[in-house]
């Protein structure tokens, strides 16, 4: 069995994201997201999913913890917000928490052939992107050609954001 | 504004990591068809590189000229993206489907691999560029120079 591998991993998931709200300090703060981001890729990479993985901890572990760390530096570094929990959250959360988990058993088993996401036209893509393509790596060649108004969708999303990123952080007295 | 970071070690260092990360994120962006990674991975690693070349040896510094003129290419990877697209359509099929890409002296299979590794360069140069991008219009907000870098 391979649960003395996962059982540790997903305890130590659950305390990184613990850690990172609890934590007073926010560059400490940051650095726990940044660990949270690699114990999450590791579970994707043991799920199967390592394109997942790759971008969960290049841009999880990486990117976003250098744009937090440059947020933080041009304001303050500690966590001035302390209110109490109002109830509707300390009763609400866990109840919704229960929720979830009700809803999880009716999930299908992982891997199961017969589940529908297995059963429409994935397997198409599996038998026919070697021959089609030529490219190995089935999730490259749905991303990139199966699939590229997606793609194409998605980099305006990305480009649009870099451009309201400029706008909205330029210097108001050059 | 980012000022150099005064330690010898961590410019010594930064000499030697980021032109290996740089052929990382390079070898990452071209192999992304047979192994895991693509365009989008690629280009993170390469704007990651590239900030950490930012945060090293300043904004200014010499050493990160590369990173200062990669942002002169803001638009350019849409612009591959949809041209590879654009392109398909002047070879008289579909948008974006890149078997009418009129190459000379390819089947089917590779004018489709060509477009997939074509569109994955685009997305990783508008990734790379707009990671570089936020990253320095997030240093240039600072209100003093507070030196914390």
């Amino acid at each position: 069995m391979t649960l003395s591998f996962e059982i540790p991993l997903l305890v130590l998931l659950i305390m990184t994201a613990a850690g990172a709200i609890l934590v007073k300090d926010l560059v400490s703060a940051v650095f726990i997201l940044g660990s949270y981001s690699f114990s999450l890729a590791l579970v994707w990479a043991w799920l199967g999913a390592v394109d997942v993985a790759f971008v969960e901890a290049v841009v999880g572990a990486g990117l976003t913890t250098v744009f937090f760390l440059l947020t933080l530096f041009s304001t303050s570094q500690q966590d001035t917000r302390r209110l109490p929990a109002p109830w509707t959250v300390v009763v609400g959360l866990p109840f919704l928490g229960l929720l979830l988990l009700y809803g999880a058993h009716d999930l299908p088993l992982f891997g199961d052939p017969a589940s529908p996401a297995s059963m429409h036209i994935s397997s198409e893509y599996l038998e026919r992107s070697l021959g089609e393509t030529r490219t190995p790596n089935v999730v490259s060649s749905v991303l990139m050609d199966y699939r590229s108004f997606d793609t194409l969708i998605e980099t305006v999303v990305i480009f649009t954001a870099g451009i309201a990123c400029a706008f909205l952080l330029k210097r108001r007295d050059p | 504004m980012i000022q150099e970071h005064d330690s010898v070690i961590v410019q010594t260092l930064g000499r030697v990591v980021i032109p290996l990360a740089q052929l990382f994120g390079l070898y990452v962006l071209v192999f992304g068809q047979h192994g895991p990674g693509g365009g989008f991975v690629g280009g993170v690693i390469l704007a990651m590189s590239m900030i950490l070349s930012i945060l090293i040896f300043g904004q200014d510094g010499a050493d990160s000229r590369l990173a200062r003129k990669v942002l002169h290419g803001d638009g350019l990877g849409l612009l591959i993206f949809a041209g590879v697209g654009g392109l398909c359509l002047i070879g008289g099929g579909q948008f974006m489907n890149y078997a009418s890409l009129e190459v000379p002296g390819l089947d089917e299979p590779s004018r489709r691999y060509l477009g997939i590794l074509l569109t994955q360069v685009g997305v990783a140069v508008d990734v790379g560029v707009t990671g570089v991008s936020i990253a320095l219009s997030l240093s240039s907000s600072e209100k003093e120079e507070v030196s914390h870098v």
